[in-house]
């Protein structure tokens, strides 16, 4: 009979309970965008900030032993100190190799061009094919970390379809030597001269306008340095720093074991600098602190702001809810007046009531969920330009949210049903 | 046997005295019209008697129990296991079907068994109706729906509070006939009402004013 009620009541009271059920679809659809974007966001903002270059540089030892002495920061080279390329794909075997996105290795050395001039010229990978020792292939190089380039000629170098002997130039060394894409320059070296076909000309809006880019192989070339370079950058995504992760980036020795751990496992950049350091001999690895601090602070205030509005969106929600529930029961006191009389204990009457609008929560909660799917990815896609991944623990989180909100709102509605005098309903007195 | 006995019984609002030291005997089997102008205290002696309300002094022996001293728990309690309610505005639950409507007093009381409901409502001359919704049902149709319902768990005492105010003269005479018939099988009825004629058939009539009893009268003409 508890259930013949329970579906009479939501089947024979349509209009009502779907009237209940739309606004818990609201609230639930309002708590699940809010939800999955939050969860999300971090991953999203921290791409978005990583298209603006890399956050942290690795250096040969000695380089910055002097880079520290001058306080110099990032990637200033010495002659003679150098990384080694066969160890390049280490990085992608740290702990933390899934938050490394991308990452280059650098060489330069300086070169005379025909004109008379010279110029320095970096060698690294465009779009560099890498098969690693864990069975993961990825393309990286600078034309992922370098996403601000604009092409003002040509294209970018592709590594395998333009081949070896070719080159990007900047827009100020190239308007400077009348260098156009297509054209074929000739560059001295120290040790080699090369013909490179110039692929494009880019404007960076920083020194490398005045810089040639070349494929690793031909700046080693012409240096001498056949398997070694001069810096690697590494674009991370990376948590913000705490002041653990200011601890430990001072000195990791200075941490407990439980502290160390905890380091160890969390994405810092000091952290991962740290494991960056194990896998690449002699080397130094340091965040771009300018970059990385800004990520930290944008990520921590964009995080910040989707809670607050998570949070004001789910008390907005309770209430909508909350009145409705409580018109709703109350409009019954008819109903449960009549129940009463005929001898009906409190309990059971609670428990019909509220059955009948949990149902109708669960009903409105999954309509909701979707519908809210749908609004993350609108967001997604205006805010982010990408889809909002699904994320698995909003579904009961919703859930709970629904079922909490929807019995704290019906709890003074049946409170006040309780509390009904029969008589009062059944006689009018 | 006395089913129902009020030892002065007095039911005070502030200054208003809606019953006033009223004291009286309901028999095992007997049809009882209580009357009475509005305000009479008819309803708050109706309340009282179906263990909805109170009294400020007095007992409420009913079966030997006095109801006046037992806590809200144990009057529900008492109207789901002794007494059977009918009203004027028959407050059917307006979701379920006739027959759900008799099976939830059943629910509440024992198990609902849907045979039963069936009988009680081909009692009243309504199995056909028995899958309608209220909303479906004529006033009168109702009203039997609601008699079906307070008979369901053979109460002790069936308490109608102005069950024909709402019906045509067809549909009264056809409540009536089956509050006859109860009768006659035993039942104990308690009936408020301002119609002289509905009063007329029952067995004995009182006639409140004032909170007070004014007239008991046994009716002479009562069977015929």
């Amino acid at each position: 009979m508890f259930f013949r009620m329970i579906r009479g009541a939501l089947t024979r009271q349509r209009g009502k309970m779907l009237m209940i059920a739309l606004t818990i679809a609201l609230g639930a659809s309002l708590a699940t965008a809010m939800l999955n974007v939050m969860l999300d966001v971090g991953d999203k903002v921290n791409q978005e900030l990583k298209t603006y270059g890399a956050n942290i540089t690795v250096v040969p030892k000695a380089a910055s032993v002097l880079n520290n002495l001058y306080e110099v920061e990032g990637g200033e080279t010495t002659e003679g100190a150098y990384l080694r390329e066969d160890e390049l794909g280490n990085i992608k075997t740290i702990f933390w190799a899934f938050n490394i996105v991308d990452f280059s290795p650098f060489i330069d050395t300086e070169v005379s061009l025909p004109g008379g001039g010279t110029a320095t010229m970096v060698g690294t990978w465009f779009n560099h094919y890498l098969s690693l020792p864990t069975g993961e292939t990825l393309y990286t190089g600078v034309q992922n970390l370098r996403t601000w380039w604009d092409i003002e000629e040509g294209q970018w170098l592709d590594e395998v379809a333009d081949g070896a002997d070719t080159c990007m130039v900047g827009a100020a060394l190239a308007k400077a030597n009348g260098i156009h894409a297509g054209d074929v320059i000739r560059v001295n070296g120290r040790y080699a001269d090369a013909n490179l076909r110039v692929v494009g000309v880019y404007d960076s809006g920083d020194d490398a306008d005045e810089q040639i880019y070349a494929p690793m192989e031909i700046v080693q070339e012409l240096s001498n340095t056949d398997g070694y370079l001069t810096s690697i950058e590494v674009s991370a995504i990376t948590t913000p720093d705490n002041e653990l992760a200011i601890k430990a980036a001072k000195d990791p020795k200075s941490l407990s074991v439980s502290q160390y751990e905890t380091w160890y496992c969390t994405a810092y950049v000091s952290s991962i600098c740290y494991q960056i350091q194990e896998v690449i001999t002699d080397s130094v690895a340091s965040p771009v602190r300018k970059v990385a601090d800004s990520e930290g602070a944008i990520l921590e205030k964009t995080e910040l702001l989707m809670v607050l509005i998570t949070i004001l969106a789910l008390v907005g929600s309770g209430l909508g809810i909350s009145n409705l529930v409580t018109a709703s029961v109350m409009e019954r006191s008819n109903e449960i007046g009549l129940l009463k009389a005929i001898g009906a204990p409190d309990r059971s009457i609670t428990a019909v009531v509220l059955t009948e609008i949990v149902l109708t929560g669960i009903a409105g909660a999954v309509v909701g969920y979707f519908v809210g799917f749908g609004f993350a990815q609108i967001i997604g896609h205006s805010v982010f330009g990408s889809s909002i991944e699904m994320k698995a623990m909003v579904i009961p989180l919703v859930g709970v949210l629904v079922v909490v909100v929807t019995l704290l709102g019906s709890i003074p509605a049946v409170r006040t049903l309780l509390r009904l005098d029969p008589t009062v309903v059944l006689h009018g007195r | 046997m006395s089913l129902l006995e009020l030892k002065n019984v007095s039911k005070i609002y502030g200054d208003l005295h809606a019953l006033d030291n009223v004291s009286l005997k309901v028999d095992t089997g007997e049809w009882v019209a209580i009357m009475g102008p509005s305000g009479s205290g008819k309803s708050t002696m109706m309340n009282i008697i179906g263990c909805m309300d109170k009294p400020s002094k007095g007992e409420v022996l009913l079966d030997g129990v006095d109801i006046s001293k037992e806590s809200a728990k144990s009057l529900t309690r008492i109207r789901r296991d002794k007494i059977g309610l009918i009203f004027q505005q028959f407050h059917l639950v307006n979701y379920l079907t006739a027959v759900e409507n008799v099976m939830v007093s059943q629910y509440y009381h024992s198990m609902p068994d849907e045979k039963e409901a069936m009988q009680a409502l081909e009692r009243v001359g309504l199995a056909d109706r028995a899958k309608h919704l209220p909303s479906q049902l004529s006033g009168g149709e109702q009203q039997r729906v609601c008699i079906a319902r307070a008979l369901i768990n053979y109460p002790e005492l069936l308490l109608a509070d102005e069950p024909t105010g709402n019906l045509d003269e067809a549909n009264e005479n056809i409540v009536l006939d089956i509050f006859s018939q109860l009768h006659k099988e035993g039942t104990t009825l308690v009936v408020v009402t301002h119609d002289p004629e509905v009063a007329e058939v029952a067995q004995r009539t009182i006639t409140l004013g004032h909170g007070k009893i004014m007239k008991d009268m046994i009716n002479e003409n009562f069977g015929r």
